[in-house]
């Protein structure tokens, strides 16, 4: 599967969860073209651009100026041998990566390779081909390549994003790729729909809708037209997947009061989990299925918990401020990135579960809400309606930089869901 | 001398004669039309009289029934207004609370009485939340208003077969500024007749 293990191994991987990362400099020339045509020019330009615009979106990786480089493998080479070194680590870059592209008849061949200038060895290098309209996708396989490498993880590049946005006076499930590129409606209820929620291997999803009256979990398999609606009397929300198993938690209202359950594929109950009069909501499992953390008003105020499934034990995790809710495991099982309300300000909070000191990832910019993890664990997306206060999709590194909107679309964007990164298999 | 008197007697038998006949046969006539005459103007008086005396009757009735009307009219607008009054006017909370203040209680105890003025009527109660909080919880926070509610209707006297309950959370404001005015008038409790 890796083309060179052993440099792969000696490589010092990027530790994505380091607050104070520095971002790694990568030079990406142009890429060379075989033959030389415009469609084959323009789409060697396209990758390249995605490339960028790609490895940019990372929190770690960052793209130099073109205008600094000494040299041009797309006329002197692209592979190892070709390259002179020297005059990548000379202007600071600490990768490269080479592109050469071949386009006939509408179908390309494109060859890529990720350099370690200081080593000067090919980490990782890759052909794909398939047609133009696929350079997309080329590309974001190569990228995870690039990220499998260099953290460990596949990264973010093969992962959708599924949010809930306003359309014609209803609320509908939406999705889209990690970059907010490729928008596809996914429910038609024609109702309010809320809460997505992607099973561990990103086929299946579970949301809410109120399209049958009442508030309803509804979970799909996104290929094949099966799945199965969760209806017992009273309300059905807040859905979501344990990892490596078809089973889901969720609050149900049937007994007259919100209580967390364990529920199959076909919204059977196996058990129920939490036991405490008033609000328990918003089970999120940790990484190994263990335990959840959830929100509960026991103590008066919603705070968030973290139960032990097995010991049942509960425990207390937030004690700053009155309202903390909304709680998401990170994918690395240390933290839990959750929403607090003070003064009127909602923001988005990230705690260390060892030692409990919260630390705010926002501030001064409209409210912000719906936090849930990269599936590398490198970055948070959440609602944020500091724009104009209508809320749109943000993503954040999970130190809190670089926070920028994922996409504009018509009406108002929350609750955004992030899949599974699938393993890019060769 | 003689015969000139004869002649003048005679002819003054004849033209009375003539007179009496003629004056005898117009005066039979005349009285015959002044009795017709008569009776026609009588029936016409009775006929209006009638008619005058139908024409108030019917008035009359029209305003017994417009009355009648309006009565009722005003009885409907009544309990219309009392319906309005159960539909439009909401339970409202603290917030992060779903406790019932004594204003509520007052509310509820109107609602009370207007079903059980209405036995046949059946409802469900909504329970709303404010923008803040998030969707979830919200969701949740809703439903203990609805309870909320319900169980106070219930302890009131209302069957619970007459009251369902559901939680839009905060995806239903009646106002979307983000005042604590509109906060205050999004967290509710609404009823809805079935």
């Amino acid at each position: 599967m890796f083309i060179i293990p052993s440099i792969a191994r000696a490589y010092d991987y990027i530790n994505i969860s380091n607050p104070f990362i520095k971002k790694t400099p990568v030079a990406i020339p142009e890429f060379k073209v075989f033959t030389g045509h415009p469609a084959e020019i323009r789409a060697g330009q396209l990758a390249r651009q995605i490339l960028e615009q790609s490895l940019d979106f990372t929190g770690y990786l960052k793209t130099m100026n073109p205008a600094a480089f000494l040299s041009e493998p797309s006329k002197t080479g692209i592979q190892l041998g070709q390259i002179n070194f020297r005059d990548w680590t000379g202007i600071g870059a600490e990768l490269l990566i080479t592109g050469g592209i071949l386009e006939q008849n509408g179908k390309v061949k494109l060859e890529l390779r990720l350099f370690d200038t200081f080593s000067t060895s090919l980490v990782v290098g890759k052909l794909y081909s398939g047609p133009v309209s696929q350079i997309r996708k080329m590309v974001h396989m190569f990228c995870s390549e690039i990220s499998r490498k260099l953290t460990g993880k596949w990264g973010v590049f093969n992962s959708r994003i599924a949010f809930v946005s306003t359309i014609n006076g209803h609320k509908e499930i939406f999705t889209c790729d990690f970059d907010g590129h490729n928008i596809k409606q996914l429910t038609f209820h024609k109702s309010i729909t809320l809460s997505p929620a992607w099973s561990y291997d990103g086929k299946w999803l579970a949301y809410v809708s109120y399209a049958k009256g009442g508030p309803d979990i509804f979970i799909r398999n996104l290929k094949e037209k099966r799945g199965a609606i969760v209806n017992y009397k009273g309300m059905n929300i807040s859905p979501s997947w344990m990892p490596g198993h078809a089973e889901l938690a969720a609050t149900l209202s049937f007994s007259g009061d919100p209580e967390i359950y364990l529920l199959t594929l076909k919204g059977e109950i196996i058990k129920r989990v939490t036991k405490s009069w008033g609000i328990d909501v918003s089970p999120r499992f940790s990484p190994d299925g263990k335990k959840i953390v959830f929100t509960s008003k026991r103590a008066g105020t919603p705070q968030i918990y973290i139960k032990d499934l097995e010991s049942g034990e509960v425990r207390r995790l937030t004690f700053t401020g009155f309202n903390n809710t909304s709680p998401a495991w990170s994918p690395d099982g240390r933290k839990i990135a959750y929403v607090g309300i003070k003064d009127n300000n909602i923001n988005i909070y990230i705690m260390d579960i060892e030692s409990g000191m919260p630390v705010q990832l926002t501030m001064n910019s409209g409210d912000n809400e719906d936090p849930c993890w990269s599936p590398d664990g490198s970055m948070l997306c959440f609602t944020s309606d500091r724009q104009g206060g209508i809320p749109r999709i943000f993503v954040m590194n999970a130190s809190g930089t670089d926070q920028r909107m994922l996409f504009k679309m018509k009406g108002r964007q929350t609750q955004p869901a992030w899949s599974v990164s699938a393993a890019v298999t060769d | 001398m003689k015969n000139r008197v004869w002649m003048n007697i005679l002819l003054a038998v004849l033209v009375a004669g003539l007179f009496l006949t003629v004056s005898c046969a117009k005066k039979t006539v005349v009285t015959d039309a002044t009795t017709i005459e008569d009776q026609a103007k009588a029936q016409q008086d009775a006929d209006a009289k009638a008619k005058a005396e139908q024409e108030a009757e019917r008035i009359a009735q029209q305003k017994l029934a417009d009355q009648r009307a309006k009565e009722q009219a005003m009885k409907e607008a009544k309990i219309a207004a009392a319906k309005q009054r159960f539909v439009n006017q909401n339970v409202h909370f603290a917030f992060d609370s779903s406790d019932l203040s004594s204003m509520a209680k007052m509310i509820l105890k109107e609602k009370a009485a207007w079903l059980k003025a209405n036995p046949m009527v059946s409802v469900t109660i909504e329970g709303h939340c404010d923008e803040r909080g998030t969707t979830e919880y919200n969701l949740a926070l809703g439903e203990r208003r609805a309870a909320a509610v319900k169980a106070y209707m219930i302890d009131l006297g209302i069957s619970p077969s007459r009251l369902d309950t559901i939680s839009y959370g905060e995806e239903r404001p009646l106002d979307t500024r983000k005042t604590e005015e509109a906060y205050r008038k999004n967290r509710r409790a609404h009823f809805v007749i079935n």
